[in-house]
């Protein structure tokens, strides 16, 4: 049976202390986000039992890991925690093959069969033999998450995965790993600094600032409703889900779950994850005409205003929830209010798609 | 054609200065001595018993430096502690310390007269005059070679890797086994080839220490210092040392290709 993780931590880091309490269900992705240097990577660290905290409690379903206050604390190889570090960290002494079966019990033959399945899934069983100095950034990283899957770990750790790739690379794997995550029947908890990434790869997010949580929720709640201007600032692109087509003309039409439709430069086909950054979308009154060349009008009801300093965040339901954002001044001129019906409208080159 | 700069053409002629002072010596022992007489001094009884024991007090020196060293130098490597700097510099300090010294403070230490004397003696053990006596003159020499670039070594290594393999269920013997040793293989492989050249070198702490006692304390260069005060003794003396640069030789390039590239330029990250 799969067991969720929880975890309750307080320990002093070198600016501030880290508090933080989170649970993450068996199959549910949670993601950890907010700027370098808030925590982000020590709160999978202490997950993990590569450090200990100076109070807290670690558990997954009724396994005690860590409880300061019994004095249990389990090395990190009796809590086994898949984890995807960083820049990899594959042994450079050993073969791709042999990274893999470094935590897989049993015969040579058994652990070599093993790795060789995990690479094959995803799809770099011809490396099998080769060293890690010779693998691009983004073949390490499935080594890595083969390496890290391979011991049937009870959780997965993913400490900012797709970092150490190129843009391009990055977006083909984002694609992979949501997948691979979706399939996942373990708890995941991913440490992100990409608002973007988390969004799409995580069910919901906590947002940490200077070892604090600000902020709990789905992207498109804490895009549309940020508490802060900090996570205004940090919230960025929500991600509405569709289907997409290829229209005469080369544009991408997708159309979006819960009815609307929008269009996109990118190219895509299926299913599809578009994003927009909140101020790229302009608001105007609903059943204005179109006056000028922006593709993308979608109308929908006002579900939330949220004022953060010298702007308002907008939340929409289109009816996925949309964010959007308009200055002060505007919102008093528009006169928005929450239940009013208006239309957001962006540019078809301001929507990315990711295929997923 | 580029002139060439007073600069280039000085340092040109200082590198030929340095690389022909510091084999000048060496080829004249080979020089000196012709193949026969190399083999003739070798069939005394003498030499090949200094030989012999070179070997092998060295062998069960560097054994011990190995076995201890390493996990030594790995825990010194890694854990941060109160006085850390202070340890780092007192195992080095027989590397600074001139071998008479080392002889006099082994024999203040562990000597019959020394603070551990009665305990040794009591424990059965005897150093003096024994090839035991021998083993310790040269670990106390030679460790610290092998230490400070095990330390380095093991230093270097990415922390990530060693807590990689924690996640993978590797307690902290196998990871140091599997993951830490063999990335700092380099490292040890030149610590080693420098701690047992200096051990096969090793001369005044084994003489004030443990003697000269032929087959067992007489190290081969105690046996290149009798026959050299023999008369008519330097021809003998000049085959032994010719036979002890080549045993040191092979042992150098034997350990530094085991270590792999690196350890072959002998330079660490």
């Amino acid at each position: 049976m799969k067991r969720g993780l929880s975890l309750e931590v307080d320990t002093p880091l070198r600016d501030f202390p880290l508090r933080v309490e989170l649970a993450v269900d068996p199959g549910e992705r949670l993601a950890v986000v907010g700027p370098s240097g808030v925590g982000k990577t020590t709160v999978l660290r202490l997950a993990a039992g590569l450090l200990s905290p100076a109070s807290g409690r670690v558990s997954l379903g009724s396994e005690v890991w860590l409880d300061t206050r019994a004095s249990v604390d389990l090395q990190p190889e009796r809590r086994r925690c898949g984890y995807l570090f960083q820049d990899y960290a594959l042994f450079p002494h050993m073969s791709a093959w042999g990274n893999v079966a470094f935590g897989v019990r049993g015969a040579r033959r058994q652990r070599r069969d093993r790795a060789l399945q995990m690479l094959e899934r995803f799809g770099v069983a011809g490396l099998a033999d080769a060293r890690p100095e010779t693998l691009s950034g983004g073949e390490r990283q499935r080594v890595a998450l083969a390496r890290a899957l391979a011991a049937d770990p009870q959780v997965l750790l993913l400490d900012e995965p797709l970092s150490a790739l190129d843009p391009v690379t990055r977006k083909g794997s984002l694609r992979e790993l949501h997948g691979l995550l979706e399939e996942l029947e373990i708890p995941v908890l991913v440490v992100t600094h990409s608002f973007d990434e988390a969004a799409l790869l995580a069910d919901s997010l906590v947002v940490l600032d200077r070892g604090q949580v600000v902020q709990r929720g789905s992207a498109a709640e804490i895009s549309a409703r940020p508490r802060s201007a900090f996570v205004a600032d940090f919230a960025g692109a929500v991600v509405l889900r569709g289907t997409a087509s290829t229209e005469p003309g080369g544009l991408t039409l997708v159309h979006l779950e819960g009815g609307g439709a929008v269009r996109s430069t990118d190219r895509g086909e299926g299913r599809v994850a578009v994003s927009v950054f909140p101020w790229e979308i302009s608001l105007e009154p609903a059943g204005s005409a179109p006056a000028d060349s922006v593709l993308n009008r979608v109308e929908g009801e006002i579900a939330s205003l949220t004022s953060v300093g010298n702007r308002v965040r907008v939340g929409l339901a289109v009816p996925q929830l949309l964010s959007m954002e308009v200055t002060a001044r505007s919102a008093e001129a528009m006169g928005l209010e929450a239940g009013a019906r208006v239309t957001a409208a962006w540019k078809a080159t301001a929507t990315r798609l990711i295929q997923v | 054609m580029r002139r060439r700069s007073w600069f280039g053409f000085l340092a040109t002629v200082a590198a030929g200065l340095a690389v022909a002072f510091l084999v000048v010596p060496i080829v004249a022992i080979f020089a000196n001595a012709s193949p026969g007489r190399l083999i003739e001094a070798l069939g005394e009884e003498s030499a090949r018993d200094a030989l012999w024991l070179s070997l092998r007090t060295t062998a069960i020196a560097m054994a011990i430096v190995v076995v201890v060293g390493a996990p030594a130098a790995y825990l010194l490597a890694l854990r941060d502690f109160r006085g850390r700097a202070l340890v780092l510099t007192a195992i080095e300090l027989p590397l600074v310390v001139p071998p008479a010294v080392a002889g006099i403070a082994l024999l203040a230490a562990f000597g019959p007269q020394g603070i551990f004397g009665s305990a040794i003696a009591g424990a059965g053990i005897e150093l003096v005059l024994q090839t035991a006596g021998v083993v310790v003159a040269l670990l106390f020499v030679s460790a610290p070679f092998f230490l400070r670039q095990a330390i380095a070594a093991f230093a270097a290594i990415d922390p990530r890797l060693l807590e990689a393999s924690r996640t993978l269920g590797a307690g902290p013997f196998r990871t140091f086994a599997t993951v830490a040793a063999p990335s700092a293989r380099a490292g040890l492989a030149s610590g080693l080839a420098l701690a047992w050249g200096r051990a096969l070198g090793e001369f005044g702490a084994t003489l004030m220490f443990a003697g000269s006692l032929q087959a067992v304390t007489q190290t081969a260069p105690l046996a290149i210092f009798a026959e050299f005060n023999r008369p008519d003794g330097f021809v003998a003396a000049l085959a032994l040392s010719a036979v002890l640069i080549v045993v040191s030789a092979v042992l150098l390039i034997g350990i530094k290709l085991l270590g792999g590239d690196r350890a072959v330029e002998g330079t660490e990250r």
